[in-house]
């Protein structure tokens, strides 16, 4: 691959999502955005051999996108009419509509409409995800593809038929007002957060592009935390995703096998994500604070601040899950706080709380049920009833690794006799 | 990817000299551009080494030297940490920074997870059999 087309692929993955986001204001159309964003870089990858690069290779980039959008609009007749509408709308308004230079602000303002548009609950997760990668992420489809173990042309119709959605739905490009802003918020931290988390499952082996994930669905945050600062969520959803994904290094073992939180070498943990983790927490507890994702960012920064094990503070964890259970009343949230309670509280008290959820529907195939309460009822020295749970919890278990952990956990058991029935 | 950007030193640098206050404003510019494309991780200005000292070590309780050191040209007068898809992309951003006045910069990748962990060889997948055997022979112990 030539210089230059290393450098215009760089450059795509840098600048396409301004340069899409703007053009989009202009069109009023994602598809055509980023058509007319395509032509830009063809231009670039058959121009820049001969002239060199520039020395404002964006600037270059967005001048000759919004060229092309102007000529379509003298080319086409209906989009010359939006655009006169959009113009005349502008001036009525009192504002200057320049196509030529976009102010900081119009820059920040447009990737936030795009952000909301590409995540639009219109559109199934999956659709939301690929969209918001190819727009805002600068992958391609490929690369898309890849990292989500889907064939190309499948995730290629995805893209096409998101857009169709959008288009046909006349999703507005704007940024949600007040009242539904909340809402379509959530929607955007949903997607990063999914996008994460599929990194974060990620194991030794797969394709490259699939850990990578995580750093995508990061870079996103990060530069969503830019443009809407004052959402507390946001900080918070940042905090989390900087605190895992400190701890990528000590998560897997030499064989690949998944290392539990409380276990993990924390000399591996990067503290440069996890200082980054904490100020992000900071911010969205100086923004109020309490909402589902700052509370698990919390919950993180707890364990993250505890030099070893030992040091954590349960009793903080607790209280969050506390918390967290009423903003997110879910089986697995009740769940997870009957750990913390018993890590804080003793096994006992653990325990109770644990069989209130038994009967639970949502958690009846869980493995981790059963696996809590045998660990519980093994730390009460409870032998037998302690294997019979991590059999269960064995037997239950979707994942070979996760089962072969269950079934070293029964090995280790002590109490009398390693049996609970006859040979 | 992250990359470490190493900011070389200059005579200006050594000698505590602060840069402007055109060049801190762009440099300023450029910074929050890194944070608004979630490309910044971290970055700092050094000190004169003249502040500096450095640690010989040679089996026994390290040398200690104080600063400044020659070799202005192969000090270090500030850094920054970036995440980057690719070294192409590090030196795109790089690019953009507002240094002016034949100044240096160099950038190095950092090693990550992948770079340290071994691959799957034969022990460990032969350990993954052993493991296979006893989850079968558990299963045999009649679970629930």
């Amino acid at each position: 691959m030539s210089d230059t087309h290393r450098t215009v692929d760089a450059l795509w993955r840098m600048e396409s999502p301004r340069i899409i986001a703007s053009l989009t204001r202009m069109v009023r159309d994602v598809g055509l955005a980023e058509e007319l964003a395509q032509d830009a870089f063809v231009a670039a990858l058959s121009q820049w051999p001969r002239t060199g690069v520039p020395r404002n290779p964006a600037a270059w980039l967005m001048a000759i996108a919004k060229r092309r959008a102007i000529d379509r609009f003298r080319r086409d007749e209906v989009l010359e009419r939006k655009h006169d509408v959009i113009v005349e709308a502008a001036a009525r308004n009192g504002q200057a509509h320049s196509e030529e230079f976009d102010s900081v602000d119009d820059i920040r303002d447009d990737m936030l409409r795009l952000m909301f548009v590409a995540c639009h609950p219109v559109l199934s997760a999956d659709a939301r995800v690929a969209l918001t990668l190819r727009l805002l992420g600068g992958l391609t489809t490929v690369q898309i593809a890849r990292a989500f173990l889907v064939a190309e042309p499948v995730l290629a119709q995805r893209i096409v038929r998101a857009k169709r959605t959008l288009s046909e739905a006349r999703i507005a490009f704007e940024v949600p007002d007040q009242t539904e802003r909340a809402a379509r918020l959530a929607s955007v931290l949903e997607v990063l957060y999914l996008i994460f988390n599929e990194g974060y499952a990620a194991t030794a082996g797969d394709d490259v592009m699939r850990p990578a994930l995580c750093e995508d669905a990061l870079r996103l945050g990060r530069v969503l935390a830019q443009l809407a600062p004052r959402e507390a969520e946001v900080h918070g959803l940042v905090a989390l995703m900087e605190i895992q994904a400190s701890r990528s290094r000590a998560r897997v073992g030499p064989g690949g096998e998944p290392i539990l939180l409380l276990e993990q070498d924390r000399g591996k943990w990067d503290h440069l994500l996890v200082r980054r983790g904490l100020a992000a927490l900071e911010r969205a507890q100086r923004l109020g604070g309490g909402g589902f994702y700052a509370l698990q960012a919390a919950i993180a920064a707890c364990h993250a601040r505890a030099g070893n094990a030992s040091l954590t503070d349960w009793t903080r964890i607790a209280a969050l899950y506390d918390a967290l259970a009423q903003v997110a009343p879910t089986p697995v949230v009740f769940l997870n706080r009957a750990v913390a309670v018993g890590m804080a509280y003793g096994p006992a008290v653990g325990l109770e709380l644990v069989d209130e959820l038994t009967s639970t529907p949502a958690l009846k195939a869980y493995h981790l049920l059963p696996s809590v309460r045998g660990d519980l009822l093994a730390k009460l020295q409870r032998f037998d009833e302690a294997r019979a749970e991590l059999e269960r919890a064995a037997a239950l278990a979707h994942n070979m690794r996760d089962r072969i952990l269950l079934l070293e956990r029964i090995d280790r058991l002590g109490g009398d006799g390693k049996r609970s029935r006859p040979a | 990817m992250r990359f470490m950007v190493l900011v070389k030193a200059t005579a200006q640098s050594e000698a505590g000299i602060l840069p402007d206050s055109k060049l801190l404003e762009s440099m300023g510019k450029f910074n929050a551009e890194l944070a608004n494309a979630g490309v910044l991780l971290a970055g700092e200005g050094l000190q004169p080494s003249s502040k500096g000292v450095r640690l010989k070590f040679s089996g026994e309780r390290p040398a200690i030297i104080d600063g400044p050191f020659a070799e202005t040209k192969e000090l270090v007068a500030g850094f920054w940490i970036i995440a980057a898809k690719s070294m192409d992309e590090a030196v795109e951003w790089m690019a953009r920074s507002p240094f002016q006045n034949s100044e240096e910069i160099e950038i190095r990748r950092i090693y990550e997870a992948e770079d340290f962990g071994p691959a799957l060889t034969p022990e460990l997948s032969e350990q993954e059999e052993r493991l296979r055997a006893k989850t079968a022979a558990g299963e045999k112990r009649g679970a629930v």
